[in-house]
């Protein structure tokens, strides 16, 4: 990788919190709406995971919203890890919106309830649960050569 | 219903993990049960053993707690005579990974002067849990 591209911490709390919010009422809300919900979800996470971190539409809000009230970040940091996390992300919401679709509410709402649990963790103690564990899922995994 | 409680648990478990990971990271503890207990050696590390303590990171592209641990580590051996700090990025050292039971990064191996595992640790630690295991690496026989 040649030039690691690098971003505003803060404003992954942001994108994890709306993350969360929008999760939560995942859960919570009446059927047609909440795989609506669930599939705006999905739209996001592969935005930030295939194409950029800062292309989300949640973190174009944080950068035209919150930033400018709040100054610029005193460090910034890598970008790989939090894209890795949004692969996840998007792994665990695409699965529950497969399952709600294909009628299997609660495999849907596992789903769901785990990707919210990461959103969750990384909003409120800054922690990235899929960046922790991803060593521990390589282990499993041939060495490359 | 079901969503309720899919929410409610969510929300439970996000504070159990956030608890655990808060006390678990960087306490410098026992090896775990199944990992290697021989050693390491100046081939394994890449450089030579420092002459009282080694303290060896495993560090993964996907870790944000891993640059100030590094920065932490660098900063005390550069300050405390006799120790090295060595960073082992741990994907391509997978063997190791395995042989010492290496789940998260950063994990922090602290060896004495023989490259024996003194303690280790997982997750960022404080400056004073990494001053207190040299100590233990350095001092007293294990």
């Amino acid at each position: 990788m040649s030039q690691p591209a690098h971003v505003d911490p803060r404003g992954l709390r942001v994108v994890a919190g709306i993350t969360a919010v929008v999760l939560a009422l995942v859960l919570i809300t009446p059927r047609p709406l909440s795989v609506a919900l669930l599939a705006v979800q999905v739209a996001v996470f592969a935005i930030s995971a295939l194409v950029s971190l800062q292309a989300s539409p949640y973190a174009v809000l944080f950068a035209k919203v919150v930033r400018p009230r709040i100054g610029p970040p005193a460090e910034l940091e890598d970008a790989r890890p939090p894209r890795f996390a949004q692969v996840v992300g998007l792994g665990f919401t695409a699965a529950a919106l497969i399952a709600f679709l294909a009628g299997a509410t609660t495999v849907g709402y596992v789903a769901t309830a785990f990707a919210l649990v990461a959103a969750l963790l990384n909003a409120s103690v800054g922690l990235c649960l899929g960046c922790e564990f991803y060593l521990a899922l390589r282990r499993f995994t041939p060495a490359r050569a | 219903m079901a969503g309720i409680v899919a929410l409610l648990a969510a929300v439970v478990l996000t504070a159990v993990v956030a608890w655990l990971l808060k006390t678990r990271n960087g306490r410098f503890a026992e090896q775990p049960p199944r990992a290697d207990r021989s050693g390491l050696t100046a081939d394994d590390i890449g450089t030579e053993l420092g002459e009282r303590a080694t303290l060896v990171q495993f560090s993964s592209a996907f870790c944000s707690p891993c640059r100030a641990t590094r920065v932490l580590l660098t900063d005390i051996a550069a300050k405390v005579d006799g120790v090295v700090a060595v960073d082992i990025d741990a994907e391509e050292h997978l063997d190791m990974v395995r042989r010492f039971g290496i789940m998260r990064t950063p994990t922090v191996l602290v060896l004495d002067a023989d490259g024996a595992i003194s303690t280790r640790a997982s997750g960022l630690p404080r400056r004073e849990q990494v001053l207190a295991a040299l100590g233990q690496a350095v001092g007293g026989p294990r």
